[in-house]
């Protein structure tokens, strides 16, 4: 079993959309958005849910107003500002509150209790050529990273169990935390970037955190005839780090058109189809 | 005044938003860029970089000649950053989030250290200030980092923050505080599912926002539709436009090139006051 993780760093590069081609065009696999703050995978996949998990995580504290002195020890404590005061009553705010609990330790008046809120749902549901494990991170909740492990290891026991050979990865954007977690344990990383300034400074970062972990990862160029000056850039960063190019796909409207109406990048025209099965085809023989 | 460009989803044009806006009135105003994951507002402003200040957190640091192994301190900690062993108390920094826990030990073992977890750099000349927080390569502390760079906010002008993507932590440490935020969405089925996202957390925040929509032509009605049944202010429509996309890719400012969108900044920046 093999995983293959879809990365950019900078948000909007069609991750989202290249992943849900590769899914498509994929034999029976197992597919995993692990993009858990602002999942999109589900709009095109269209997964039949199977099974709901609640996801509990991390903790927070919660002060019993009738047991609080309000001596602020707990205040004094806390390096995340999360106790406040209103109308000399000690609260804590939930979404400031890294649930440390060094409040409860510091109470002498066993006022502080810690809690573990529910951050958010996962989804175990069918597509057409497999499985796909999805979630919902709670508004504002902390935790995301643990909760990509979750979803990414019950992928893992899935292919396992049911004997698939691949399990696709969307990743978040960015470089921190919940992308730790979505590339950890990968076999390959595929980032996709843009011939933008922006496009490019995200790629060389998420590309020094993937090395970080001694991942190989591979570039698709997204919108490559947009700035052909800027591709070029991208192409010599690949060439000097060693990295290949394993697609390129053309700027086209009709790509957003499509997402827009529900259908894949595989519908949005014959040429952005070719350009997706080629990426394909590279992953699966390097993988 | 603090008016903080956010986004559920990423790409939408947030920067563009915000960098543009802050072209527009930078005779007033400050610059922050909060997305230290990937922070890009510098790529399209020509400022000279004044200073650079590196920021740390307290990390524990365990004197094993002290250390009883009574496991207080691992016992505490709920990340598992400190574990006790056999014969000494390991520190897995990657993991501390410096909540100061290491108070819980009885033996007085526990002194801290700094950790590198980025850097703020300064930049500015007579007419613009800006300044950008960058997170190292691997390190997970991205609020702890925000909330440094926000120690900057100038409350004699107006500061312009750059958010980044999605609705978790990063996002909540950032807008924590704005005067008003401002929405950078894509008129997309993407875009108005991530778009409900940023507004119920704002709206769980209690902090007044409105949209702006990008890329306006690209997609259909749905966003705009659901920004007038729920009474949001749409402040702007930036138009499906492939000079802007040109212009942005190659790092330059809409305002610049394309004079013809002067007006669209000024007057979403009137529409902000007037709303804040």
């Amino acid at each position: 079993m093999k995983e293959l993780v879809i990365v950019s760093g900078k948000g909007g590069c069609g991750k989202t959309s290249i992943t849900a081609g590769l899914s498509i065009l994929s034999k029976d696999h197992v597919i995993v958005d692990c993009d858990v703050d602002a999942p999109n995978l589900h709009m095109i996949l269209n997964p039949s849910e199977k099974e709901k998990i609640e996801f509990f995580s991390g903790f927070c504290a919660k002060i019993n107003s009738e047991k609080c002195i309000s001596c602020g020890m707990c205040r004094d404590v806390c390096r995340f500002d999360a106790v406040e005061i209103t109308d000399e009553i000690y609260t804590i705010d939930e979404f400031a509150c890294e649930g440390c609990g060094l409040c409860e330790f510091i109470c002498k008046s066993d006022a502080i209790e810690m809690f573990e809120p529910k951050r958010g749902d996962w989804f175990v549901s069918d597509i057409k050529n497999g499985k796909m494990i999805h979630a919902r991170l709670g508004i504002g909740a902390e935790n995301s990273g643990r909760l990509v492990h979750l979803i990414k290891n019950r992928a893992r026991v899935i292919a396992k169990n049911e004997d698939k050979d691949l399990v696709i990865i969307d990743g978040p954007p960015g470089i921190g935390c919940p992308v730790i977690a979505s590339i950890s344990g990968a076999d390959l990383v595929l980032i996709v970037t843009e011939p933008t300034v922006s496009g490019i400074s995200d790629m060389k970062r998420v590309y020094d955190l993937i090395q970080s972990f001694k991942i190989p990862s591979v570039v698709v160029i997204n919108k490559a005839d947009l700035n052909p000056e800027m591709t070029k850039r991208i192409e010599e960063f690949a060439n000097e780090k060693g990295i290949k190019i394993f697609g390129r796909i053309s700027y086209d409207e009709s790509i957003t058109k499509a997402m827009v109406s529900g259908r894949s990048i595989l519908k949005a025209s014959q040429k952005t189809r070719e350009e997706v099965e080629k990426i394909f085809d590279n992953v699966i023989e390097s993988i | 005044m603090i008016i903080t460009i956010a986004s559920g989803k990423g790409g939408t044009g947030k920067t563009t938003v915000a960098s543009n806006l802050f072209a527009t009135i930078s005779d007033r105003s400050m610059l922050l860029d909060c997305d230290v994951e990937e922070p890009n507002s510098k790529l399209f402003l020509d400022i000279p970089l004044l200073n650079k200040t590196v920021v740390s957190t307290e990390i524990p640091k365990v004197d094993q000649t002290k250390c009883t192994l009574c496991r207080k301190c691992s016992d505490f900690c709920r990340y598992n950053a400190i574990i006790t062993l056999a014969d000494s108390v390991k520190v897995y920094s990657e993991l501390c989030h410096s909540c100061g826990g290491w108070i819980v030990c009885p033996e007085n073992a526990i002194s801290t250290t700094e950790k590198k977890i980025g850097e703020i750099s300064f930049f500015g000349d007579e007419k613009k200030r800006l300044i950008q927080g960058k997170i190292e390569i691997g390190v997970v502390l991205t609020p702890a980092l925000i909330s440094k760079v926000k120690d900057y906010i100038d409350d004699e002008i107006i500061n312009i923050i750059d958010a980044p993507p999605g609705t978790s932590c990063p996002v909540v440490e950032t807008v924590t505080g704005s005067d008003f935020v401002v929405l950078v969405t894509e008129p997309t089925p993407f875009g108005l599912h991530d778009l409900k996202l940023s507004i119920d957390l704002l709206r769980e925040m209690e902090i007044s926002f409105a949209v702006v929509i990008n890329r306006a032509g690209i997609g259909n009605d749905d966003v705009k539709n659901h920004c007038v049944g729920e009474n949001i202010p749409v402040l702007a429509e930036i138009p499906n436009d492939l000079r802007i996309a040109k212009v942005y890719s190659s790092g330059k400012l809409i305002l610049n090139e394309l004079p013809e969108y002067k007006d669209l900044f000024s007057n979403l920046f009137e529409r902000i006051v007037g709303l804040v």
